[in-house]
């Protein structure tokens, strides 16, 4: 166990001299009986566009006033101490601007035991606690409610969760502890594991509510009044607690370790072993069964220093910053005041991927979209497709009746082109072959105005050239989405040579408009996602060839922590596509692209991965496996792993070479947002850095310094 | 149509008035605001009445801008969380504001239109000060309609000192310092406190809760008054202590036709007998009660001395005393003002009227000997209103 009050916080002080210290005011409140409230007010003095965050500064001044009214319970003044947040936020957890500097382990062991310190102190003050929870709580935000002994929650508060697992740490100020033995541990494991790794999910109040993390909760136009009250019932005796969720006997004695060794195999099958912060929360949440508090504490400084020291952390808090930052000021975007005005969309095509274009484009843009196709039956297919959408979206409540009736209305369909001619933009779903886009970019020219901007999805062709029979190449530009079109959030908006400012930038604009993501590139093979991700397979493939069997590859590839093995990632874009993908990659570039033929026999064979009846995978498809049972060298997995590395350091340090984007970040941007490379990586440029291939290849780092935990 | 169309005052709330400024306790809380928190903390306090079923919702404010505008009464029903179906507007009568939301209502509940009406007002006079970028026709001076002093509430004041020579300063200082001294002593015995409806409270500090009204100067003595400054003229009689203060809250009430009231079982606290508005000079727009309250005894086939309590508006001491004489009635009366008035607890223009019904519903309470009581105040610009209430609990013969 930890004495915190001999602990001598001042080196963390120190990193933080620009800290936006979080105030705690209190003032004092009048309650029946002739008794007192002393309400802490946290507010940084700032808008709601910068929460009130918890730095060193701000806890060693929450830690005065604890003490304080302790002292003052004491004396009889007061009877009870409640906190809440300013204005929509209670607090957005601890203040992770300053983590990179922490300079060794000890100053990074600092942090949990700061937090336990001054939030331990909620439920030590001799009068009841209360956290009025009146808005935004993230991580340390909701342990403070945790840590007091009631809380109260606004019905309309906006996000509340304990994200840290997301960000590669764990719930270190008490939540580890507290939350299972408030909450129970099936519930816990939601909240501290599951949420965080579904994208961080938040949970809404009622969750909050129903999970028994808040004992009550209150509208907002009376929240602080309603949560006076009845805190003033508490203190009075006149409302009686109950918490039909915590854990008793039973729950300890028999459920509890298996519960968590199922979350346990629930996240070994989703994410792999690479990650470590699930697995450290998981022992933690383990561990709160038994035991004190004080040693739950102890627990939990030893594994939150292990992981603010640590590699993982750095590179998600290096990406998470990509997502909330980068992603929402794109490099070399041009100025958004240039763009046109899109008044109407045309998507050529009526297949799958149109309709998917134009469900999005509808929604978003709220501007007629016109469909096209070859002949009628297709468009009319089309258009009933995409109406059906919106029925559904009106169905679950995503949309009203009348938005609904607005967008079908607003979605038509036709086989004369000259009804493109007042669209302001244009974008193509059809064949992935050049002369087949060329054809239908030249065709509608003759039908559109001159400022019209033309789009294509292409993934693997070249923009330019398919610009090259325009009379007008420069409106021509790259919109490459994500499948599915409606989820992914990435959109690779690609550069043509002759794309001018306005059409980079209408793209820019309507690719924010429709709510996605948008990475400018150049116009060079595969872009960034692709590009990188036939590294990934052709590497796969060329072990593969050389004999190594399908399931050592994947285990070999495993350290990275990627989403999915090869052979998944293979399966899920689908074999032919991964074939033509190897193809035009080692079209372009021969000496560093493999291609496989086996791989196209594989395509033929139709299947690589074994399914049981639900759709399981259960192994390989025997067929599949004799298909490349060829190669007699087997490559050994090291050996594998880091032509993958090394592979990745250099096509990316071409890349960047090459200006195909600006920086090593947009790289991982894209493959977080495009792949779903994982925030433990940074993307991929800071594991490429800390596994030393960026120095093997090119005999540098991509980041400087780099993005790595310390000793 | 209605068979019967009795007005009742079911009940009525208000939050704890402020001192208006930057120094006052609500000046980081919006007006509309105060008003939302009114009508819920009334709701809670009728949980019986279903919220469907108000019919309309009147929330009168003096300076209709900002937080004060865009109809107060159907964004302040919507903000307190009625049902989108209930409809609602915005009043102005200035000072006689909430009493206008009654009256009005009230007509309508007489008419048949209403069952059920919630009828308020609210001023945030630290956010929204009277008469602030005002535009008056200019044609009120150049015919000499209106002088420019009747814009000045203050001066107004002196003129009714100028008018009734008996009228004192003395007397003005006397019958302020007695409002101080009674509200004290109402706060005392708690006679306020149960209807006030606490409001949080943001400021530069951290939240508090406002319970209390927070203008009250309870030590006040004459010594003291005699020192202070007459700001509206030298050597005037009108002072800090003989006026109301500058004021935010805000007041609301639930009005029902008796047939609500049988059908919800509503404990009504008063019926409504009648009601009058009457102009005089606006530039002693303090003697404006006077007409109106002939008027309304007229109406209701009463004399003034079959009233039994008066809940007059203290906008100013002299303007109260002015009333008192005209109807020979005592300084000191202990039928008028029992809990203290406005120069104590303040006056938040168009919220006042129904504090006054609010503070005489719960005097009916306890006198089941009075039948007759009235709610009386003058408005700016030479007015006066008057409403004439009837106690349910008078247990004389009728």
């Amino acid at each position: 166990m930890n004495d915190y009050d001999s602990i001598d916080f001042t080196p963390l002080v120190a990193l933080s001299d620009d800290e936006v210290v979080t105030h705690s005011f209190v003032r004092d409140v009048p309650l029946s009986g002739g008794r007192t409230l002393a309400l802490v007010t946290l507010d940084n003095g700032r808008d709601h566009t910068r929460p009130n965050t918890l730095g060193p500064t701000t806890l060693l001044e929450l830690r005065d006033v604890l003490d304080t009214l302790r002292d003052r319970a004491s004396r009889g003044e007061i009877h009870g101490v409640a906190v809440t947040g300013k204005p929509f936020i209670l607090a957005a957890g601890a203040d992770l601007s300053q983590v990179d500097r922490i300079p060794d382990r000890e100053t990074a062991a600092l942090l949990p035991k700061l937090g336990h310190d001054v939030l331990g102190r909620l439920g030590d003050l001799g009068v009841p606690s209360f956290v009025f929870v009146n808005g935004l709580a993230l991580g340390g935000g909701l342990e403070i409610a945790l840590n007091a002994d009631y809380r109260t929650l606004d019905l309309s508060a906006p996000a509340i969760a304990l994200p840290e697992v997301f960000l590669g740490l764990i719930p270190g100020w008490g939540g580890a502890y507290l939350l299972p033995n408030l909450i129970g541990i099936e519930n816990a494991l939601k909240v501290v594991i599951e949420n965080p790794l579904k994208n961080n999910r938040m949970l809404k109040p009622a969750d909050v509510l129903d999970l028994g993390i808040a004992d009550v909760g209150f509208s907002p136009a009376t929240f602080l009044e309603e949560s006076i009250r009845w805190a003033d019932g508490v203190i009075s005796g006149s409302t009686v607690v109950k918490r039909p969720n915590a854990p008793g006997r039973i729950e300890r004695a028999v459920k509890w370790d298996a519960a968590v060794g199922i979350a346990r195999k629930q996240v070994a099958s989703r994410l792999g072993r690479v990650q470590k912060s699930p697995y450290v929360a998981l022992d933690l949440l383990k561990a709160a069964k038994s035991g004190t508090k004080a040693e739950g504490f102890a627990r939990e400084d030893d594994a939150l220093t292990d992981l603010i020291a640590g590699d993982q952390f750095r590179a998600s808090v290096y990406a998470f910053n990509l997502v909330q930052k980068r992603a929402k000021r794109p490099a070399g975007a041009p100025d958004p005041k240039i763009a046109r005005k899109i008044s109407k969309v045309g998507v050529i095509g009526a297949g799958l991927m149109a309709t998917q274009f134009a469900l999005l484009f509808v929604r978003r843009l709220q501007v007629p979209v016109v469909i096209t196709d070859l002949d009628k039956a297709r468009v009319d297919t089309g258009v009933a497709t995409i109406r059906g959408e919106i029925d559904t979206l009106r169905s679950k409540g995503r949309i009203s009746s009348d938005e609904a009736t607005r967008l079908s209305a607003l979605v038509t369909g036709t086989t004369d082109r000259a009804d493109f001619a007042d669209a302001g933009w244009v974008i193509e779903a059809v064949f992935e072959e050049l002369s087949v886009k060329q054809e239908v970019f030249a065709d509608i020219e003759k039908y559109v105005g001159p400022e019209t901007i033309l789009a294509t999805n292409t993934s693997s062709l070249s923009v330019e050239r398919i610009g090259e029979r325009l009379e007008h190449p420069e409106r021509l530009v790259g919109f490459h989405f994500f499948n599915p079109v409606a989820v992914m959030p990435l959109i690779e908006v690609v550069s043509a040579p002759a794309t001018d400012e306005v059409t980079l930038s209408t793209a820019m604009v309507t690719a924010k408009a429709l709510k996605k993501n948008a990475v400018i590139t150049r116009d060079t093979p595969g872009f960034v996602v692709n590009r990188v991700l036939a590294k990934v397979l052709g590497e796969a493939m060329r072990a593969v060839d050389t004999g190594t069997s399908f399931a050592d590859v994947d285990a070999a590839m495993a350290p990275l922590g990627l989403p999915m093995a090869p052979s998944a990632l293979l399966d899920l874009v689908g074999l032919k596509v991964g074939a033509h993908v190897l193809d035009t990659h080692h079209a372009a570039f021969p000496d560093r692209f493999y291609r496989s033929d086996n791989l196209h026999r594989l395509a033929e064979h139709g299947s690589l991965l074994e399914r049981d009846k639900s759709g399981k995978v259960t192994g390989f498809d025997k067929g599949a496996l004799k298909i490349v049972s060829g190669g007699g060298t087997p490559t050994p997995p090291p050996e594998i792993l880091r032509r993958l590395e090394d592979g990745l350091a250099d096509e990316i340090h071409r890349m960047l070479e090459d200006d195909v984007v600006h920086a090593a970040e947009d790289i991982d941007l894209c493959m977080i947002l495009g792949a779903g490379w994982p925030f433990q990586m940074g993307g991929v440029t800071p594991y490429l850095d800390r596994v030393g291939a960026s120095e093997r290849v090119f005999g540098g780092t991509f980041h400087s310094p780099r993005i790595a935990g310390v000793n | 149509m209605a068979e019967n169309n009795d007005v009742y005052f079911v009940d009525g709330v208000r939050t704890p008035f402020g001192r208006a400024g930057e120094k006052g306790v609500y000046w980081d809380t919006r007006a509309d605001d105060l008003i939302v928190k009114a009508i819920i903390g009334l709701m809670e306090r009728n949980p019986t009445v279903p919220k469907d079923r108000i019919d309309e919702v009147a929330i009168a404010a003096t300076t209709q801008v900002g937080d004060q505008g865009l109809t107060l009464g159907r964004t302040a029903a919507l903000l307190a969380g009625l049902p989108k179906s209930v409809p609602g507007f915005a009043i102005d009568r200035m000072c006689a504001g909430a009493m206008t939301s009654v009256t009005t209502t009230g007509s309508g509940v007489s008419f048949g239109a209403y069952d059920l009406a919630i009828a308020g007002g609210v001023e945030h006079m630290g956010r929204h000060p009277m008469g602030f970028n005002a535009d008056p026709n200019p044609r009120f001076l150049s015919e000499k309609l209106v002088s420019g002093d009747a814009l000045n509430m203050g001066v107004t004041a002196e003129r009714i000192h100028d008018r009734f020579p008996a009228l004192t300063k003395e007397r003005s200082d006397r019958y302020g310092m007695r409002s101080q001294q009674k509200v004290a002593a109402a706060y005392d015995a708690g006679k306020i406190q149960p209807d006030l409806v606490p409001v949080a409270v943001r400021s530069a500090t951290g939240w508090g809760l406002a319970t209390t009204d927070e203008g009250m100067r309870p030590e006040t003595t004459m010594e003291g008054l005699a020192t202070l400054r007459t700001p509206f003229r030298p050597h005037g009689r009108v002072t800090a202590g003989n006026a109301s203060p500058l004021t935010d809250g805000a007041t609301v009430s639930l009005l029902a036709s008796s047939d609500a009231v049988s059908e919800l079982t509503l404990s009504p606290k008063m019926r409504m007998v009648s009601f009058a508005f009457a102009g005089v000079e606006p530039e002693v727009m303090g003697l404006g009660p006077v007409p109106s309250t002939e008027k309304a005894l007229r109406k209701a086939g009463l004399s003034i001395e079959d009233i039994g309590l008066f809940e007059l508006n203290e906008a100013f001491a002299v303007q109260v005393l002015s009333f008192l004489d005209h109807f020979g009635i005592d300084d000191d009366d202990p039928r008028v003002n029992p809990w203290g008035g406005a120069i104590a607890i303040g006056h938040p223009l168009a919220a006042s009227g129904v504090r006054l019904m609010i503070q005489l519903a719960r005097q009916f309470a306890e006198r089941p000997d009075v039948r007759y009581g009235l709610t009386a105040m003058c408005v700016g610009l030479g007015q006066g209103g008057t409403v004439i209430w009837e106690n349910p609990n008078w247990k004389g013969k009728k």
